[in-house]
């Protein structure tokens, strides 16, 4: 399983500001090894945040995100001390979830 | 001394970290991952921008000014990570997409934004050279391009 995210959620006026980087290799499939084959992809495809049982973001990503991808977003309507779950699913299946509590 | 401490210290900290989490999921309170909708095969293996527009759903795209870059580079001296950074000012965004259109294929990410969220994000994208990169914002269903060129003097294709 992949190492943890890194979240931080933090209120800024009447929006909560969530940063995340994830720890995943972002493998394209374009790559050769040193022995002249393709590197098989390996990449996050859907992201997920959550607050209170709602989605406050769904994301699809192709191969061209980063290597331990990073996501800044914001939205309204949270408190400090809530939470705030990221999922992730990658093309192979794997997938991790974490959360964070909002910060004031 | 200090340095064995630091080491400590982070060790603790993750072990913690990782087994609070293992409460959570253990609690049921986090679902470790929800039915999924599938990812946009074709949108995400298509070569040109007005080829992702179709495999998102649409039809034609207009220019939009109505589009705020952030904090994303002209020029960007890393092709592995150039942070892209993009504010729709367009009313009723339902959602951001990111393409790169040098890139073997054109779309990097598609964000969909619900409602009480901000039409903003920023990420990090790979550039394999210099190129056009779009914002395909979608407005009250119709599809608003802006676009803006990003430099590169190191391509990202390497890895």
């Amino acid at each position: 399983m992949a190492d943890p995210m890194r979240i931080r959620a933090k209120i800024e006026g009447d929006k909560t500001v969530v940063r995340v980087l994830m720890a995943h290799e972002m493998e394209t499939g374009q790559r050769r090894d040193s022995t002249g084959k393709v590197v098989p992809a390996h990449f996050i495809q859907e992201v997920t945040a959550t607050h209170n049982g709602k989605t406050v973001l769904a994301a699809q990503w192709g191969p061209a995100i980063s290597k331990n991808p990073y996501l800044q977003f914001q939205f309204a309507g949270a408190k400090a001390g809530e939470k705030i779950a990221i999922a992730w699913v990658d093309n192979k299946g794997d997938k991790r979830t974490d959360e964070a509590t909002i910060a004031a | 001394m200090h340095q064995v401490d630091h080491a400590r210290r982070e060790a603790l900290k993750q072990g913690s970290a990782t087994a609070i989490f293992g409460l959570f999921v253990a609690a049921g309170l986090v679902r470790p991952g929800t039915a999924h909708a599938a990812w946009n095969q074709a949108a995400f293996s298509a070569k040109t921008v007005d080829a992702v527009v179709k495999g998102l759903g649409g039809a034609s795209t207009a220019p939009t000014k109505d589009v705020n870059w952030g904090s994303t580079p002209e020029i960007a001296e890393n092709g592995a990570v150039v942070p892209v950074s993009v504010t729709s000012n367009v009313p009723k965004t339902e959602s951001i997409s990111i393409l790169v259109e040098k890139n073997p294929n054109a779309l990097a990410a598609t964000f969909t934004i619900p409602a009480g969220t901000d039409p903003t994000v920023s990420t990090r994208v790979k550039m394999g050279e210099t190129s056009q990169v779009h914002a395909l914002i979608k407005a009250d269903g119709k599809y608003l391009v802006a676009t803006r060129e990003i430099k590169v003097t190191l391509g990202g294709c390497g890895g």
